[in-house]
């Protein structure tokens, strides 16, 4: 067999039935991951057919999008938006019941935000077809496996067949070599490589990141980085998977256990690219060069070194973006003064970004006028993090430590900024109203956003981090 | 889904590129466990004023753009999230058709999924139908052709499976529960082999 890479040997192992000229393949999916705002439908879709669900078992469901952060009151009553994400949360829980799928709800130690709580639990693993109707599902390609957002038509779709008609898409390596400067981080550097390739560049493509930077990455680094494959257009991106990814899963609940165990390493051992396979586009990047990067428009794509002047419009498009975000031609991001922090999100809420965030606000205020929000991915990461006592470190310094969701990243939780207010962001999505209605997000680093809420103004965290050194 | 097989309108143009899923419906109204009656939300925070008053600079509130059905936008249309709620909206305020040079992955196949022709054309086709708002086109779904006034075609691309479904009104879950045999017989592969 010619040589092929990641993205091919586990689109062949799952092809129920060869694409043609006519239809597309027949793919098998692993695992479908179901959260409350886009399932409903597809349930309903489901009971007026009169269909079961074909594969609970290999169906996990969770509450993230619409769930308040803060607690529930002392009768029970938890603080929604509105009567709405109120019903759409008990949708999925008698979903869940009648259809005999495991809900990690709000009686479960391991809710969370779905792309956190997949890999935590052990669910995701290499070589796996992985779908969620959304499209930070490519997280999960972090462990190597074919992860990517579908609509609630498909979702209905895997609910009743397990399987999905796709059509192969096209390779894309982006290969990052040299190692990350102190300070810099995942965040920064899949940033750069959206403001390289473009919002739209990865379009049709499934990306494949490798190279030496990249296998310095820790597991939640990685997540990071697929997580953010979606923002350049690609619906799915990969790593393939080593000894990190393994010692990461070993031990976890879903992950293969004893003998198992070591069987299934040995088969994900073969879940590389081969030597000498072809993708259909690639690119280079060399790590040393990439500084502290925040967005400073309206996309994901307007990405820059914080530090750097930020580029003059090329057309109206553009200086309207810049205009929407008050940004200014020829200057840097640096030092715009910031209303709002949010630290959280799929994209950066585990326990290492939390950490990331707290060893630069240890001992440190919040800036007079800043509100910070600190949202954990998961009831696991929470616990974790309350544990090693970051919790402290950020209710100290004047943070909020909130419960776990997606909060203010997609803000239909009633977490949300204001009109005009500029808000530093873990999250993923810097569009025109995402964090609410004429709010303006600059996406950054968990760093980056602590260092920013510290200085009230858009800021360089390894000036932070200088200081804890010295 | 009802076949769709030819789609007669004016076009109405969004010049904005990257035009995103929150643009089209921003996220606080995906509280909904329904597909139906999205339009009202559809690109909201761009079609109202603060007062809740169409805003006359949203172009597709002008006069000329009322009653129109296919849509021209700026490249990379659709861009973001995978809420198939982005096209129940823009189907249910009536758009019928998308005419872009690149559309975003998941949104093109959850609009030609809910029969919502999203059309790629080439750049300079596109550029010209950009800069000439209004102009009257009959797509042809079976020649994948786009009727021009003057009696021109612009031929378009369709996926041969999305455009079979959109001809024949196919139920693609239907189609998929006909691979059952083949779905259980990969099932036990898969145990055997594990």
């Amino acid at each position: 067999m010619s040589a092929r890479t990641l993205f091919e040997k586990i689109w062949d192992a799952h092809v129920v039935a060869p694409e043609s000229a006519d239809t597309p393949a027949v793919l098998y999916i692993d695992l479908h991951l179901v959260h409350e705002v886009t399932s409903p439908q597809a349930f309903s879709e489901l009971r007026s057919r009169g269909l079961q669900l074909r594969r609970p078992d290999r169906t996990l469901a969770t509450l993230d999008h619409s769930t308040p952060t803060l607690p529930a009151a002392p009768n029970g009553e938890r603080p929604y938006a509105n009567a709405e994400a109120k019903a759409q949360v008990a949708q999925l829980e008698a979903n869940c019941r009648e259809f005999g799928v495991q809900l990690y709800g709000w009686d479960s130690s391991d809710r969370g935000i779905v792309h956190v709580i997949g890999p935590e639990l052990g669910a995701t693993q290499p070589g796996m077809t992985i779908v969620c109707g959304d499209s930070h599902t490519s997280t999960h390609g972090a462990f190597g496996a074919l992860a990517f957002g579908i609509g609630t038509t498909e979702v209905g779709h895997v609910m009743a067949t397990q399987c999905l008609l796709q059509r192969k898409p096209k390779t894309f390596a982006i290969h990052v070599d040299g190692k990350l400067p102190r300070g810099v981080g995942a965040k920064d550097l899949i940033l750069h490589i959206i403001g390289e390739i473009g919002v739209d560049g990865g379009t049709g493509y499934v990306l494949e990141y490798r190279g030496e930077a990249i296998e310095a990455l820790s597991m939640e680094e990685r997540m990071t980085v697929c997580n953010m494959s979606i923002e350049a257009g690609a619906r799915a991106g990969l790593i393939a998977p080593d000894e990190t990814t393994f010692a990461w899963l070993k031990g976890r609940p879903r992950a293969p256990q004893g003998a198992a165990w070591d069987a299934t390493v040995q088969r994900w051992r073969g879940l590389r690219s081969d030597e000498g396979a072809k993708y259909d586009r690639e690119v280079r990047f060399d790590a040393s060069q990439i500084r502290p990067t925040v967005t400073y428009g309206t996309h994901p794509g307007m990405a820059i070194a914080m530090d750097k002047p930020v580029p003059a419009a090329r057309n109206a498009v553009e200086q309207r973006a810049l205009d929407y975000m008050q940004a200014k031609a020829n200057q840097p991001m640096q030092g715009t003064a910031v209303d709002v922090v949010f630290i959280g999100s799929c994209t950066n809420s585990r326990l290492s970004d939390l950490r990331e965030a707290a060893n630069v606000m240890r001992g440190r205020n919040v800036a007079k006028g800043v509100r910070v929000l600190v949202v954990p991915g998961s009831e696991a990461v929470r616990r974790d993090a309350e544990k090693e006592g970051l919790h402290e470190v950020f209710l100290a310094a004047g943070a909020e430590w909130r419960i776990p969701g997606c909060s203010m990243c997609i803000a239909m939780n009633g977490d949300l900024a204001q009109p005009g207010q500029l808000v530093v962001s873990t999250s993923n999505r810097n569009f025109e109203g995402r964090q609410g209605k004429g709010a303006r997000t600059v996406l950054a680093s968990p760093a980056t956003a602590a260092a920013s809420a510290i200085a009230g103004a858009i800021a360089d965290p390894r000036e932070y981090l200088t200081e804890v050194a010295a | 889904m009802k076949p769709v097989t030819r789609i007669h309108s004016r076009t109405a143009v969004l010049l904005d590129e990257n035009i995103d899923t929150d643009r089209i419906i921003p996220a606080r109204f995906l509280t909904t466990t329904e597909r139906a009656g999205l339009g009202k939300f559809c690109f909201n925070d761009w079609r109202y004023r603060q007062d809740g008053s169409d805003n006359p600079d949203f172009p597709l509130n002008k006069p000329e753009a009322k009653g129109c059905s296919i849509l021209v936008a700026g490249r990379n249309f659709g861009c973001g999230s995978s809420r198939e709620h982005a096209p129940w909206a823009l189907l249910d305020y009536s758009i019928q058709a998308v005419l872009c040079s690149e559309i975003a992955d998941i949104f093109r196949g959850n609009a030609l999924k809910n029969g919502l022709l999203a059309i790629v054309l080439d750049e300079a086709e596109h550029r010209w139908l950009l800069k000439n708002p209004g102009v009257e086109l009959s797509i042809d779904v079976r020649e994948q052709a786009i009727e021009l006034p003057d009696g021109g075609r612009i031929r378009f691309q369709l996926e041969p499976f999305a455009r079979h479904c959109l001809l024949n009104g196919v139920d693609q879950l239907g189609f998929l529960l006909q691979h059952n045999d083949a779905i259980t017989h990969y099932e036990h592969q898969q145990e055997k082999a594990a």
